[in-house]
């Protein structure tokens, strides 16, 4: 079982390259996130002062007490003077008022936040991008009014900086919920449930994002990586996930192309251009252009390629990829073959 | 002792005690003891179950922060993982929280109120052996490899019937079953105790703090219990086993309508659990501060505003679902308004202990630290009840955080504090104060260090329910530092369980009333005989015992040789009439004997649901088998 411990260990090392807080809802790349991170922060100072107050009563009450206790008099301390009774309801009282006072203002800058975040929709941006949620990966379209130039792909999301973008989220089986903190808060991907989000990036950058409803075995390994590159760099990314797959071109990826035809691959994946038509898998069509692997649980080199196709149950174990038998002599050709699928 | 009983009356104070004795004794041998329907054997009971599964529930926590304790680590596989946070959720909260806080108020209510038994024993036997079956069920599915593992919410479609596999999810939503059963036979016979039993003179404006919180409690337990029974029986349940629609997409049902009736049970089950915990609070601060609680009208207005409050907010749990924006707004006021009621109580309680004089017994040092913690895990919930923020810190570790703030801070120290406050009335003897304090020092310190990290990692991204994480999200310090927390909070426990056994042998004898308090239990022996007083006592106040003794009453004409009270006006609690409770039965656990094997029978099968009805009905036959009251034959 060393490949279990070494595998992540190896991802780690590499993924390491780009780590940071890609995950931090701290670290807004974008207007929504920005709004949401700006109205924490008044929360947080308001509601710190809050508590700070009430703690410092609370030890000032605590300092003032009588250290002869007497324990044999009741009736004389069971009701405190009318004087200090007044005091005290005077003082509860402007507690109360102040706490209204202040949640009523934290009301308005909550609703008034949402309300700037609603109101970044932009529905003429032209990009709508549809997320479905996958027990434990992400299928994601781009949608075209042309459907020859809708692109298919999974687990990594492009887009272009400065550009309003919608996802339109639904789940194929359960419940998920797509997260990237960088961008904007949660939406549920709920089955025959359509819901929406916009995100905008401002910034070129990799973020992180995660499954946040709990959706079975490997809800902690799914998922996904959004990319944002400039205009340009996003159009001709985007035109190259609408092409079919690049043919084999010498002999190792043809024998690499044999190998993933005779097997079991081709019922879950899909390889546009190829006989490849299994819709039940992430999208082939251009993996070797991916980050990662296995909807972000390994980063996508050949060494992890060819252990997660060995053996995917040690790495996301309860996962729905088959474990394939292979011939001695056919990993090498299709990890070359799957690795020129640019 | 009874402190009431006024010196100059001449009544034969032993031979009422011998006569009662009689009446109250507890039958003898193993089916005496299964038949017992006094409510401090009940109460009790509940009490002991109840924290075996908080130790239960304990070492599956342990369980998780060991697993999480760093990245990629291998101790527990995703399945088990899921089995054990599910478990450790639906323990807490349907196997500990909600019974202990019953247990504890069918302990002390009819303590409080001056009367003699709840007002419906056998119900009150009938709903703790449902509570322990319906338990005990769902561990015989944790060491059968059958624990749920979809969450305890339990969301369809993953606790559907084509993804939730075995009998996983049927275990769960059956354990549902048996313990609002229960909560609702305590609920019923707590209102009618409270509404209808008070001691003579013990208007509405003089019920202690602690049993209105056990009102208010009971009756949203009526309103809420439905709500999850009809999500997880009849929805879950039924889709499961006989193949309804109610939550599959594919025939015109919706997930969604699941999520809304679980949590207008599932918000409201939150202050089911900690509304008592405030009652508690209000008992302890009266008397080791010296003085009554300031602003009871206030307190009682806020607890019961916060019943009628928690209702109205449980979209909060479903902001992610996308729902329009205008009913969105509606929810986060509702869920801050909830600020202002528990706002009020914590000013009432800081002025009670300015004014006062305080003492700082352990019991004490819990409400501080209640105070200290639930404020923050209060003013976290603020931050949820924005949609923006909620949005990003929804189903992350910061929520995790913020509920564990609220309910151990909110229910857990004040029921640690209660144990200390109440156990020489449980036991007779004092509790090590010492111990008590280091125990409390023990969870204080324990608790942050593992709560408070995780509002951090909430903020960086983690999610909940993940049973790993790769070590460049750089979770793992933070983690770290939470598990070993948890093993501080272990040493807490262990020192208060070692600290409890050795008071019951060797604490000091407390007396009737060791904290010179205010309120009725502590008129009763400690313990307590099954009779609680040899005379029923007359209330001149809010705090009776620190009233004029020769202003103090006591009713006598309440026949002593059977089991019988007095019932009251609702508002003014003026003596209406006697009425016989009745003796031991063994009814009870034989009626809950046949319903839980019909049950148990419907999670295999469907029509199981026939023979519990039926085994239940002839239960019910053989329990009003019309008898002659105990001392009506003469």
């Amino acid at each position: 079982m060393s490949r279990r411990r070494t595998l992540p260990a190896i991802s780690a090392l590499l993924l390491s390259a780009c780590a940071g807080p890609q995950q931090s809802s701290l670290n807004s790349a974008g207007p929504q996130a920005g709004h949401t991170e700006s109205l924490w922060w008044v929360f947080l100072g308001i509601l710190s002062l809050i508590l700070i107050a009430v703690l410092g009563v609370m030890l000032a009450a605590l300092a003032r007490r009588h250290p002869e206790f007497e324990p044999a008099s009741p009736e004389r301390t069971a009701a405190a003077a009318d004087r200090t009774e007044r005091r005290l309801t005077r003082a509860v009282a402007a507690a109360t008022i102040a706490t209204v006072a202040i949640l009523f203002f934290l009301l308005v800058a909550s609703v008034s936040t949402g309300k700037t975040i609603a109101g970044l929709a932009s529905p003429g941006s032209g990009l709508t991008i549809e997320v479905t949620g996958n027990q434990w990966w992400w299928y994601v379209r781009y949608l075209d009014d042309n459907p020859q130039r809708i692109a298919v792909t999974a687990n990594e999301i492009h887009i272009p900086v400065g550009r309003p973008v919608q996802i339109r989220g639904t789940s194929q089986d359960v419940i998920h919920s797509f997260w990237v903190p960088g961008l904007n808060g949660k939406r549920d991907l709920i089955p025959s449930h359509i819901t929406t989000e916009w995100i905008q990036a401002d910034r070129p950058g990799r973020l992180r994002g995660q499954c946040a409803e709990f959706c079975g075995l490997q809800h902690a390994r799914m998922a996904l990586w959004v990319v944002a590159e400039p205009e340009s760099q996003f159009e001709a990314w985007l035109d190259r996930q609408r092409q079919p797959a690049v043919p084999p071109s010498d002999a190792d990826t043809q024998a690499g192309y044999q190998v993933f035809m005779s097997h079991a691959c081709v019922l879950c994946h899909n390889i546009a251009g190829t006989p490849a038509h299994g819709q039940f898998a992430p999208d082939l069509t251009h993996l070797a252009g991916r980050m990662t692997i296995a909807a972000g649980a390994l980063p996508n080199n050949k060494g992890t390629l060819g252990g997660w196709i060995l053996d995917p149950q040690s790495i996301k174990p309860g996962n729905h990829m088959a474990t394939i038998s292979l011939k001695p002599g056919e990993l090498q050709p299709l990890l070359d073959y799957l690795g020129s699928l640019q | 002792m009874i402190p009431l009983v006024e010196t100059s009356r001449e009544l034969d104070e032993e031979q009422e005690r011998r006569t009662l004795e009689r009446a109250w004794r507890h039958p003898g041998g193993l089916v005496g003891w299964c038949s017992y329907t006094t409510h401090q054997a009940i109460g009790m009971r509940y009490i002991v179950t109840a924290f075996v599964f908080l130790l239960a529930g304990g070492v599956e926590a342990l369980l998780m922060r060991l697993q999480l304790a760093r990245p990629e680590n291998g101790f527990l596989g995703p399945d088990r993982y899921n089995q054990i946070f599910t478990t450790h959720g639906s323990t807490m909260m349907f196997l500990f929280a909600v019974p202990m806080m019953e247990g504890m108020g069918i302990y002390l209510v009819p303590l409080m109120l001056g009367t003699r038994n709840v007002a419906f024993p056998r119900l009150n036997a009938f709903g703790y052996w449902m509570y322990l079956i319906g338990g005990l069920f769902l561990y015989w599915g944790v060491f059968t490899n059958t624990a749920p593992d979809v969450g305890w919410f339990a969301y369809p479609p993953l606790s559907g019937p084509q993804f939730g596999i075995g009998k996983r999810v049927d275990f769960w939503a059956q354990m549902i079953t048996f313990t609002e059963i229960s909560a609702l036979c305590v609920a019923t016979e707590l209102i009618a105790t409270i509404l209808k039993m008070r001691a003579p003179g013990m208007s509405l404006n003089r019920i202690p703090l602690f049993c209105w919180a056990m009102l208010v409690q009971s009756f949203m337990v009526i309103f809420a219990m439905p709500a999850v029974m009809l999500a997880s029986n009849i929805f879950l349940l039924t889709d499961r086993t006989v193949g309804t629609h109610f939550t599959n997409p594919a025939e015109g049902g919706d997930p969604l309508l699941y999520q809304h009736v679980f949590w207008f049970f599932g918000h409201p089950e939150v202050y089911i659990i900690f509304i008592p915990a405030l009652g508690m609070v209000s008992s302890i601060v009266d008397t080791h501060t010296r003085r009554a609680i300031f602003g009871y009208p206030a307190m009682v207005l806020s607890m019961a505003a916060t019943g009628f409050i928690g209702f109205g907010l449980w979209v909060h749990h479903m902001f992610a679902t996308g729902l329009p924006q205008i009913g969105e707004a509606y929810f986060t006021a509702a869920s801050m308004m909830i600020a202002i009621t528990s706002g009020v109580q914590i000013f009432c309680w800081l002025a009670t202990m300015w004014s006062g004089r305080i003492r700082m017994t352990a019991a004490m040092h819990f409400v501080f630290g209640f105070v200290a913690i639930f404020v923050l895990g209060g003013l976290t919930g603020v931050m949820l009840a924005s949609i923006p923020i909620d949005l990003q810190v929804h189903d992350t570790f910061f929520v995790v955080a913020h509920f564990h703030y609220v309910l151990i801070g909110g229910a857990l120290f004040p029921l640690f504090g209660a144990f200390h406050h109440w156990f020489p009335k449980f036991t007779g003897r004092m509790i090590g104060e010492t111990a008590g304090k280091a125990t409390f020092w023990l969870l204080f310190l324990g608790f942050n260090l593992t709560f408070f990290p995780m509002h951090i990692l909430g903020l960086k991204g983690m999610t909940r329910r993940i049973y790993t994480y790769q070590p460049e999200m750089g979770w793992g310090p933070a983690n770290l530092l939470a598990s070993i927390g948890a093993f501080v909070i272990l040493c807490g426990g262990l020192l208060f369980l070692s600290n409890v056994i050795r008071s019951r042998r060797h604490g000091a004898p407390a007396g009737a009333d060791p904290w010179a308090s205010g309120t009725l239990e502590w008129a009763a022996d400690s313990p307590p005989a099954n009779y609680n007083f040899v005379y029923l006592p007359v209330v001149p106040g809010r705090y009776p015992l620190w009233t004029d003794p020769k202003q103090r009453g006591l009713v006598t004409g309440v026949r002593a040789d059977r089991r019988e009270v007095l019932v009251t006006t609702i508002m003014d609690a003026a003596p209406h009439h006697r009425y016989p409770l009745p003796g031991p039965s063994i009814w009870p656990l034989l009626t809950a004997a046949g319903v839980s094997a019909g049950l148990i029978w419907a999670v295999y099968q469907f029509s199981g649901y026939y023979p519990a009805i039926a085994l239940g009905t002839a239960g019910l036959i053989g329990w009003f088998w019309p008898r002659t009251p105990a001392g009506d034959e003469r």
